[in-house]
């Protein structure tokens, strides 16, 4: 469990988007409305170079969200330490706004599979996942928040409904909630039920930061929708809807826009936080 | 029914494997190509870093071949790590190993070319000494140490994969000629650039990096190579911002 000392969180309720580097000059020149930069812990963690470089400066003007896929939280194995190490190196010297990770695999044995990969919500699982965000809490020494997935199948197995299971990790370690309003989306069409009935259960007073993202549309073996997480297109209409829903009940919150494949120009990031923007201008008093 | 991560991995690495019992849709029926997804996930994702990590060897087999490779390469060797910007490093090795390329015998030592590219590109910064610390008295300038950038590397080849490298990444490059070629890579800025090394400049740096002065280095080249050019090979680390300090002390190496 944590102290409450390290809880601390300082990105703004406002927008941000996920930093690529071809875009870096705009971002320094023009950055409104984005008010604030995620990046994917791994991406720099080499030991120098332009990566590095870059984030120096950028951590002198914004916010920065420190955003891990590597920690693979779920594994049935022990957690990489050497990996746990670099992270901890990270946080130390860049001081990020906030740390993010996934309720997800990602590494078995040694193999890193670079997919964040589903996980049954046993009580197995979840006495596992403590132990690994105790383990990652305690050696970084700061509160993690810990992402929804967004999931294509469900397991047999499973005893836990995914908001509840979440709350449950949130009490036993002191974790923060990262929602991703575009995984719930998409869960909730291809598991077939109500997203607005996943944000009434979800421990909303511990969102610390939301997602947003594109999704691509296929179907299953029998002609159902299947929506696939590709952070690859702007964010549609109904998950925008859904944003509105969240924030209603949760009050403003940083929103980030994240667009990882086929990334757009930096205009067309802009404007999606403009739209971000506008949601948090309408929440009501 | 439960499924271990051991049975998921192995059913996504293997698309000949059934997806394992226990997953299901919304109405508890069998996932089927639900999985796909994850297969699909993986496949493409590593397969788009194979195509970033090696941009030549991608150009000179074409897109259709080096998808066909990587598939077969990220089943063979899933990365080790989740340092995605370090996957690869078994390439070489598997292209030498693979009996349909065995009449491109280049291509291992391009792909280590781009694989120490890469390593230049993310180490660790380092600030490099002026043309003034070299300039020593004669005697001095041999009796000197030089500390090396950890950008600076050193690619060996009996192919001319510098001329190979260069016809493929720049416009009006001319057309390569048979012929060993040793290639310096130093990072004046961010972008790791490579150059030709005159022949026994590998093993004048090499000498450098275990430690001898200047001038020990310099005879031991001339002992395979008499004409070594040893003005030329330092003026490309200098130029290259590859020497970090000029010392008259025991290096640890």
């Amino acid at each position: 469990m944590l102290d409450d000392a390290l809880r601390s969180n300082r990105l703004p309720a406002a927008p941000g988007v996920g930093y690529k580097p071809q875009h870096f000059a705009q971002i320094l020149e023009q950055p409104k409305p984005v008010a604030w930069l995620e990046i994917h812990a791994e991406n720099y963690m080499g030991d120098g170079g332009r990566p590095l470089a870059q984030l120096r400066l950028l951590s002198e003007q914004f916010p920065i969200s420190v955003h891990g896929v590597g920690l693979s939280i779920g594994g049935e194995g022990p957690l990489d330490t050497d990996h746990l190490a670099r992270l901890k190196h990270l946080v130390d010297w860049l001081h990020p706004a906030s740390f993010s990770e996934h309720l997800a695999w990602s590494t078995h044995d040694t193999h890193f599979l670079n997919d964040l990969l589903p996980l049954p919500y046993t009580d197995a699982t979840l006495d596992r996942v403590c132990d690994h965000i105790d383990h990652v809490q305690n050696t970084v020494g700061r509160q993690m928040l810990l992402e929804n997935p967004s999931s294509y199948l469900a397991f047999e197995e499973s005893t836990w409904a995914e908001p509840d299971f979440l709350r449950e990790v949130a009490r036993r370690t002191g974790c923060g909630m990262l929602l991703d309003v575009n995984n719930v989306f998409v869960s909730a069409t291809n598991l077939n039920y109500a997203p607005q009935d996943y944000i009434d259960a979800f421990p909303l007073e511990l969102v610390k930061e939301i997602h947003l993202g594109g999704h691509d549309e296929d179907q299953d073996d029998h002609g159902n929708p299947l929506l696939i997480d590709s952070h690859g297109r702007a964010v549609v209409d109904p998950v925008w809807a859904l944003l509105d829903y969240v924030l209603e009940r949760s009050g403003p919150r940083p929103v980030l826009i994240e667009w990882d494949t086929d990334v757009p120009d930096w205009s067309v990031l802009q404007s999606e936080a403009q739209r971000a923007q506008s949601a948090l201008e309408r929440i009501p008093a | 029914m439960s499924v271990s991560q051991a049975e998921f991995r192995a059913a996504l690495l293997d698309a000949s494997v059934p997806v394992p019992e226990g997953l299901l849709d919304a109405q508890a029926r069998p996932a089927g190509r639900r999985f796909s997804v994850y297969r699909n996930n993986v496949a493409v994702s590593l397969t788009e870093a194979m195509h970033q990590a090696f941009p030549v060897i991608a150009k000179l087999l074409g897109k259709q071949n080096m998808d066909g490779l990587a598939g077969m390469f990220l089943r063979q060797h899933p990365p080790s790590s989740p340092l995605m910007m370090f996957y690869g490093e078994e390439f070489p090795a598997f292209l030498a190993a693979t009996k349909q390329l065995a009449h491109l015998g280049y291509l291992p030592d391009v792909a280590r070319l781009e694989l120490a590219l890469r390593r230049s590109y993310h180490a660790a910064d380092s600030t490099a000494a002026s043309a003034d610390d070299l300039a020593l008295a004669p005697d001095r300038l041999l009796q000197a140490r030089l500390r090396l950038a950890p950008s600076m590397q050193i690619v060996r080849s009996p192919w001319p994969v510098h001329a190979i490298w260069r016809f493929n990444t720049e416009p009006d490059a001319p057309k390569p000629q048979p012929g060993a070629q040793d290639v310096l890579i130093t990072r004046p800025d961010y972008d790791p650039l490579p150059q030709l090394l005159p022949p026994g400049g590998a093993d004048w740096i090499s000498g450098l990096k275990s430690g001898l002065a200047i001038g020990p280095a310099f005879e031991a080249t001339l002992a395979a190579t008499p004409d070594f050019d040893l003005g030329t090979t330092l003026a490309l680390l200098l130029q290259g911002g590859a020497i970090t300090s000029v010392t008259m002390e025991r290096l640890n190496t």
